[in-house]
């Protein structure tokens, strides 16, 4: 098929808006909270059969920017990490029994965590705990930022609606809240695990980052556990446990990346519903996980049902001596998304999507230590099918050198753990497209560079609550579409966060 | 679903057969009883302990409980029961050793990855074996016993007798002729007539073993590691050393009779629960003023 010139322009403005819009979610996290869903997701939106007008969809991703919902007036939405001083307080353990530097797991924790937040010293039934116990757990972050954003368009004459898009660079600063979680984790009975886990953005508005029960050491044998509801992935290096708060800094972009005019919603960091099997060895040296998901993000009531995603796991960790332990794992995720939906007066019919396409995600993590020193590297290939990749409905023709978009994705985070109360992180990021949905999009299109450092100290450490003062600075490179007649096929945006927080959790 | 995902998902669930198969075939070694513990004692750690390196490490991992001055003043005390290990007094429950003697490292190792149950002392298994030597290392900082004496010599365990009737049967008149009945309580329960009282080296209350909702012991969960305990006391609680009284094979009778008590599936309990279908009329109950069969 031939395509025409005006289908040439459209295709481009599709991809251009779809682009902008993962990127904004990655490097403008303000605007990401518009975007995002409800367990900050990057929603590029579902496939549609046609019934945007496309050239609307660039406006309105223009419009966004110029809605305000830039860097320099974020708001802090970090993704929410996970410790829970309510275990601490039921077994008597300081944070630091189960955190390198909270709320990263140290291996201890990860056996705790595979155990279904049990020791196994027969006192982990509720019936063996004081009445009064409760397992809540409170956390929220006040803090002071500085948030910056390059190439910013705005109105050339502030105020004056028709005087022109200018770009300016955008600064502000402030006093700040973080969101809040919520959570609520431990036994119901001996084996038989809960978690249930309430996060706010700043505005307390709250929704499930994780509810899911899970049944432990089935016929007391820890290679068969079983979980069911929403829960994060089993990724090595977890997201919701890491030491980065700040706006560009506080999520991997590997993460959460959206191939440019690509129609698939899903981020490998983003909590999921469906069942988890998931197996361990006595020390959790080794571990393995199998999961079934629903094909729709994790987000609750949402349309794409009746489908199914698969996520597998597998890591193994050595005792290296003197060095610490090392633990090298593998991941593949494999999922599909509907391309085309039964309508009712024009409306997507929830759940009956179909022309399923395909889509995956593999690659490798590891956690290395030397001595103090600890190294993070991660590497993620991505892959769209060509239907999802240009946003096709798989019942239409795909246009004219449309093909799969492909990226590869990775990280370095490196934390350096002076002692168990103060600890200094850095984290070098990158993402390169590989192959774009169709030949004539730019090739770095979508690409990103990320760098964060920072230091986290923890005043005080005992079995109750915990505090730390967090300091943190990242910088962010987007590699955007051009928006102004004067730029090229894209522009770099610069985005950038300074952090000071007190990060508390009762 | 493409041909790649149809491999990689092959891949997987082969890969999770394998494991499970082995997991079940460690598990098969013990029938019944739980997995917490297998082998955790036959692991020997030869590393040198830095206590330079421990001390920080024991910060993170003990001092909440055992205090930074290593006498079981940390500031969960006052909220555990029973109360943490004074590291001062090097008097150690779990010992392959006389009463009265230190332990060996290995003892100490062991506890460390086995942990106590029914107490908050965790299972520390996954902590590397040269971090485990630190901690010991720098443990034994903390008493002055560690520069002047040796550990004891291990007691010799003999060669496990089988599990008959006879055997059982001769335990549990062992169980009443030691009285053991009078803290453990007639059943095992932990409900004996003195449990109540009972008070460990630093007065603080303690509680018997109940063997009926136990399925690991304290210092263990094999038929050796029961042996052990009967020949080397806890020390620093009224569980004495029987050394002095149980000779030779005797232990494993009184094994075999302890075994029956516990809810899961043992070889004795199995023998046992067939032999009382006929014989329970004739046994005498155990308690005062019998003496047993």
């Amino acid at each position: 098929m031939k395509l025409t010139k005006h289908a040439h322009r459209t295709r481009w403005l599709l991809a251009c808006a779809l682009v902008a819009g993962a990127s904004v979610a990655v490097a403008l996290p303000a605007a990401a909270t518009v975007v995002r869903g409800s367990d900050s997701t990057v929603s590029t939106g579902r496939p549609t059969a046609s019934s945007q007008n496309l050239e609307d969809t660039y406006r309105t991703y223009l419009a966004s920017i110029q809605d305000e919902k830039h860097a320099g007036t974020a708001s802090y939405a970090t993704k929410r990490v996970k410790l829970i001083p309510a275990f601490a307080r039921k077994y008597g353990l300081r944070c630091s029994a189960c955190h390198t530097a909270w709320p990263e797991l140290n291996s201890f924790g990860q056996q705790f965590r595979d155990n279904g937040y049990q020791l196994r010293n027969e006192r982990d039934s509720p019936i063996a705990q004081n009445n009064a116990y409760i397992p809540i757990t409170v956390r929220v972050t006040p803090q002071f930022h500085v948030e910056r954003a390059t190439k910013q368009l705005v109105d050339a004459t502030p105020g004056d609606a028709k005087s022109g898009q200018a770009e300016r660079t955008l600064t502000s600063h402030g006093f700040d809240l973080s969101g809040m979680d919520l959570w609520t984790a431990g036994t119901l009975w001996k084996n038989v695990s809960f978690v249930a886990l309430l996060s706010s953005d700043n505005f307390a508005s709250f929704h499930f980052e994780a509810v899911n029960l899970r049944f432990d050491n089935m016929g007391d044998n820890p290679w068969l556990n079983l979980k069911v509801g929403k829960f994060e992935l089993d990724n090595m290096i977890s997201e919701k446990r890491f030491l980065f708060l700040s706006d560009n800094g506080g999520s991997y972009a590997t993460y959460h990346f959206s191939a440019p005019g690509s129609s698939v919603d899903f981020g490998i960091g983003d909590n999921q519903l469906g069942a988890e099997l998931s197996g361990h060895s006595l020390n959790s040296f080794t571990r393995y996980s199998a999961a079934i998901l629903s094909s729709n993000d994790g987000d609750p009531g949402s349309n794409n049902f009746s489908s199914y995603d698969a996520n597998l796991n597998f890591s193994q960790a050595f005792d290296a001596g003197k060095m610490g332990i090392e633990r090298l794992g593998v991941y593949a995720y494999i999922g599909q998304r509907p391309t085309s939906f039964q309508t009712a007066d024009g409306a997507d019919v929830p759940g009956t999507g179909s022309n399923r396409k395909t889509f995956y995600r593999a690659g490798f993590a590891g956690d290395f230590f030397l001595h103090k020193l600890e190294f993070l590297p991660y590497y993620l290939h991505g892959n769209d099918n060509a239907f999802l990749a240009s946003s096709t409905p798989s019942n239409s023709p795909l246009l004219d050198g449309a093909r799969d978009a492909s990226w590869n994705g990775g990280f370095l985070e490196t934390h350096y753990h002076l002692n168990p109360q103060i600890v200094f992180t850095q984290r070098v990021e990158a993402i390169r497209m590989s192959q774009q949905a169709f030949p004539d999009m730019p090739s770095t299109l979508g690409n990103i560079d990320a760098y964060s450092f920072g230091t986290r100290w923890y005043p005080f450490m005992f079995s109750r609550a915990g505090l730390a003062v967090h300091g943190e600075y990242s910088l962010v490179k987007t590699v955007s579409p051009g928006q102004l007649p004067s730029e090229g096929s894209t522009v770099n945006i610069w985005t950038s966060s300074l952090l000071f927080a007190l990060d508390f959790d009762f | 679903m493409s041909r790649v995902a149809r491999e990689i998902a092959s891949i997987a669930v082969l890969s999770a057969l394998v494991a499970l198969a082995a997991a079940d075939a460690r598990a098969q070694s013990i029938h019944g009883l739980p997995t917490e513990g297998r082998g955790s004692d036959t692991k020997v750690n030869t590393r040198v302990g830095r206590p330079s390196v421990g001390k920080q490490e024991y910060t993170r991992y003990c001092a909440g409980c055992h205090g930074d001055r290593g006498d079981g003043m940390g500031e969960n005390t006052q909220w555990i029961d029973p109360k943490p290990r004074d590291f001062t007094q090097a008097v150690f429950k779990c010992r392959s050793t006389p009463s009265g003697t230190l332990p060996t490292d290995q003892d100490i190792i062991n506890t460390m990855r086995r942990g106590i149950v029914y107490s908050n002392m965790p299972q520390w298994r996954p902590l590397p074996d040269q971090m485990q030597a630190d901690l010991l290392s720098y443990i034994k900082t903390f008493s002055p016993r560690w520069k002047t004496e040796k550990a004891g010599t291990p007691v010799a365990i003999p060669a496990e007798t089988p599990v008959t009737t006879e055997s059982i049967l001769a335990g549990r008149a062992m169980f009443q002729k030691f009285e053991c009945w009078k803290c453990h309580g007639t059943e095992g329960r932990g409900d004996g007539p003195s449990a109540s009282g009972l008070t460990d080296s630093k007065d603080q209350p303690i509680h018997p073993y109940d063997f009926t909702t136990g399925t690991r012991f304290k210092c263990g969960t094999t038929n050796a590691d029961l042996y052990r305990i009967f020949m080397t006391g806890m020390d620093g609680t009224p569980m004495a050393s029987f050394a002095d009284n149980i000779k030779g094979d005797q232990g494993w009778d009184l094994v075999h009779y302890l075994r029956t008590l516990q809810p899961v599936r043992t070889p004795e309990a199995t023998l046992w629960k067939t032999w009382l279908a006929t014989h329970a009329g004739e046994l005498k109950p155990i308690g005062p003023e019998t003496g047993g069969r």
